[in-house]
């Protein structure tokens, strides 16, 4: 039943957007297509909105940082789900650290809102037409976005604690 | 079956030395608001995560903090007595911790309770503060991922001790004075 | 039945002409912070409000007081010592979140769990929701004056406490189980810890219901506090008792059922209006649904063949000791999966549970590696408390404060 979803999900996409659709694959039990960054909008608004497709509910979404893909490093991850029918697909967008701007889905998903925020914080990507794009989690002074794979875990600034001695 | 017999536990605490008499007891000043002020704490539970529940359970029937004298909490720092860390603290959050302890009129105790409060726990992170002795000195330290009920009782009786045997002026005290500049709060 | 709020509820920008101060701009409001250190709020959460008089007109939340950034540390944990980091996220019902973790992990490993082994987890779980509820349903009492319930209903919470020390060693952050199956079987006095508890808990159940459910101050406080409609808690996505609270059904463990969850019987109890007393009484049925689910589960582990609690995969679950001394492929097992040797197939997986308040999911990439490539937590307090300032809009500021509790915010989850 599931590959079924992916074909069918995937026709429907590609005969809408054509090229925008870069890939579909079925992971463990997801299809997950990855989507051009310039259609990601129409792409969720046409799920959301199509009479058949009904994928009204956002269930998460989550930043992705490839540092060795290099023009694609920065990516986001969307999982939608389909309640009356019990369908659930993922969607993932990459883009490059240099440019990491994506359109807002706060229109389409009030959920988005603290999503796209915890995005911003973590990763730096920066949603335009956010109404409130501000870090969420960290702290107001912080200077640069922690969970990029370039940043250590633990406190650069701490002394009490040697790195030898820890294994770091 | 008389009660005399049976009765093993010692639940009368002793009397701090002093001349007695019919109807009266003469002792030390000190003595007397020591053993005042330690059954009588009013703890601010300054509750921000798991540690928080297990005080929850510790504050219930089985476990009950209320028969050791403190029984009301009071979440307002300036009629508190004993501030109980319980939980993370990230960096946050460091200024709020710190400006509840600064709002607390003396004589105040702190009780780190737990590994998170103590020493940052589990977490060495970015984000979280590595122990709360870090911005504001800290009495009793409570290890534990949440301590268990009876580990917490027995911080609070530690407590209790250190309340019994300070002096009642502590805050003239040079050494006191010597902490306090070193965590730069007048 | 006059238990209707007798203030309508406004929208910010107009101005309540029941309170004659239609001059009153948006500007001369006041503002109110309650604060990150508050004694009503359960956990550490700031929100600046503006009122008018006692009617709040707009809020703004601050979250991320107690961020741990669980998301950075799994990076550098291999699979198993990241079960201790999800005990810390809704650490009221931690097994929940652990078995949700194992499960994630075991999908990504395709690994075949023996049933005995589901119907434990089930038992399991369900003893953690019912312990969640207990402290959501209590404190709503104490948040409306009521002590009592609290007090008495919180005992029963302590026989939990006694079952989890008795399969785990931990009463609140139990860490319990194992990619594979739990780490040691039901013992003797696990079993009899759990009858005597099933023998108490309805009889004292039903005493705190006694005290709240008819109420009629209860309910005069709850009914119509704090209301969302199920387009709205759709829209802010939100799951769990709340979501089901406003009329939704939606129940994980019946669409997506995990742990052989589509075997049991249990009715999904669903609200009308969503709002306070709604969520108290989804939770409660809840909890009697519990009930009935660990009764079935007893009854379904006694035709299993006795003393499996693990699946039989040497490359993930660690032997047990005596074998490890002993046998030389027992040892190199130990090796690989502690060192961080064996073969983690490279892939990306999601899975939810039921947790206390909603879909918790995990999604999980990994690259082969030890430690996964990136780990990112769909928490359910996250999501739904965007909606709070929305549905505290023209309320009064105790109901505010109800309508918080009886969202059952945990900090840890909320942050994480």
């Amino acid at each position: 039943m599931e590959n079924t979803l992916l074909t069918t999900v995937g026709d429907k996409l590609k005969a809408k957007f054509g090229d925008a659709i870069i890939s579909a694959e079925q992971h463990y039990d997801f299809p997950v297509y990855v989507i051009r960054r310039d259609a990601i909008y129409a792409v969720l608004q046409f799920l959301k909105e199509d009479e058949e497709l009904a994928f009204t509910f956002l269930t998460t979404m989550c930043g992705l940082h490839y540092p060795d893909n290099k023009g694609q490093e920065l990516g986001v991850m969307y999982q939608l789900h389909n309640l009356p029918k019990n369908l659930r697909i993922r969607l993932k967008t990459f883009f490059p650290v240099s440019d990491p701007t994506l359109p807002t889905i706060t229109t389409l998903f009030p959920t988005a809102n603290w999503m796209e925020r915890q995005e911003f914080d973590f990763y730096g990507i920066i949603f335009k037409g956010h109404p409130n794009l501000k870090r969420i989690l960290n702290m107001d002074e912080m200077t640069y976005h922690p969970m990029r794979k370039e940043y250590p875990l633990e406190d650069g600034t701490r002394e009490d604690k040697d790195d030898k001695m820890f294994g770091r | 079956m008389s009660k005399e017999e049976d009765k093993k536990v010692n639940l009368d605490a002793d009397a701090p030395p002093g001349i007695e008499g019919p109807g009266f007891f003469a002792t030390r000043i000190d003595k007397v608001v020591g053993m005042a002020r330690a059954n009588s704490l009013w703890p601010l539970p300054f509750a921000t995560s798991c540690c928080g529940i297990e005080f929850m359970a510790t504050m219930a029937s089985t476990y009950d903090l209320g028969r050791f004298g403190a029984e009301r909490l009071s979440f307002s720092p300036r009629q508190a007595d004993l501030l109980m860390v319980m939980g993370t603290i990230s960096k946050k959050m460091g200024p709020v911790l710190r400006q509840v302890y600064e709002q607390m009129a003396e004589p105040k105790w702190v009780l780190s309770m737990g590994a998170c409060a103590s020493s940052g726990g589990v977490f060495d992170t970015y984000s979280v503060l590595q122990g709360i002795d870090r911005i504001i000195p800290v009495d009793v330290y409570i290890p534990g991922c949440p301590p268990r009920p009876e580990q917490v009782l027995d911080g609070i009786m530690q407590i209790q001790k250190l309340v019994e045997s300070e002096s009642i002026r502590r805050r003239d005290t040079p050494e006191y004075k010597a902490l306090l500049a070193k965590y730069n709060i007048e | 039945m006059s238990t209707k709020n007798k203030i309508e509820k406004v929208n910010p920008g107009n101005i309540p002409d029941k309170t004659g101060m239609e001059k009153v701009k948006p500007d001369e409001f006041t503002t109110l912070n309650l604060g990150p250190t508050h004694p009503a709020t359960h956990g550490i959460f700031q929100n600046v409000l503006k009122m008018d008089g006692e009617i709040i007109m707009e809020g703004e939340s601050t979250v991320g007081y107690i961020h741990r950034a669980f998301e950075k540390i799994a990076e550098r944990r291999p699979y198993y010592q990241i079960t201790v980091l999800t005990d810390r996220l809704n650490y009221c019902s931690s097994p929940i979140n652990n078995m949700g973790w194992h499960m994630t992990v075991e999908k990504l490993l395709k690994l075949e769990i023996p049933k005995r082994v589901q119907y434990l987890r089930v038992i399991i779980m369900e003893l953690a929701r019912i312990a969640d509820h207990i402290i959501c349903n209590s404190v709503i009492g104490v948040d409306t004056g009521a002590m009592t319930g609290f007090l008495y209903i919180f005992q029963q919470r302590e026989s939990i406490y006694d079952i989890f020390e008795e399969l785990c060693g931990a009463r609140l952050t139990t860490n319990i189980g194992r990619i594979g199956g739990l780490e040691r079987d039901f013992s003797p006095k696990a079993w009899a810890f759990l009858d005597k508890f099933l023998n108490e808990f309805p009889g004292k159940l039903k005493e705190f219901e006694n005290l709240l459910m008819r109420n009629r101050i209860f309910m005069d406080r709850t009914i119509n506090c704090g209301p969302i409609t199920a387009e709205k808690a759709l829209g802010y996505g939100f799951t769990g008792p709340n979501l089901r609270a406003a009329g939704v059904d939606y129940d994980v463990r019946v669409m997506n059922p995990y742990c052989s969850y589509e075997e049991f019987e249990f009715t999904v109890p669903v609200g009308t209006q969503g709002d306070t007393y709604d969520r108290f009484m989804v939770r409660q049925e809840e909890m009697w649904q519990s009930l009935s689910i660990i009764k079935q589960a007893i009854e379904k582990v006694k035709k299993e063949p006795a003393g499996v609690f693990h699946a039989d995969v040497p490359e993930f679950f660690l032997p047990p000791k005596q074998e490890v001394y002993n046998n030389m492929e027992a040892l190199i097992y130990h090796f690989k999966i502690v060192m961080g040797e064996s073969d983690v197939p490279v892939g990306e997986v999601y899975h939810c549970v039921e947790g206390g308040n909603g879909e918790l999911g995990f999604y999980l990439i990994s690259d082969g590696g030890r430690t996964p490539y990136r780990m990112h937590i769909r928490r359910p307090c996250f999501i739904y408390y965007q909606a709070y300032t929305d549905m505290i809009k023209g309320a009064y500021l105790s109901d505010a404060i109800l309508t918080m509790s009886s969202m059952n915010v945990i900090a840890g989850e909320l942050d994480a």
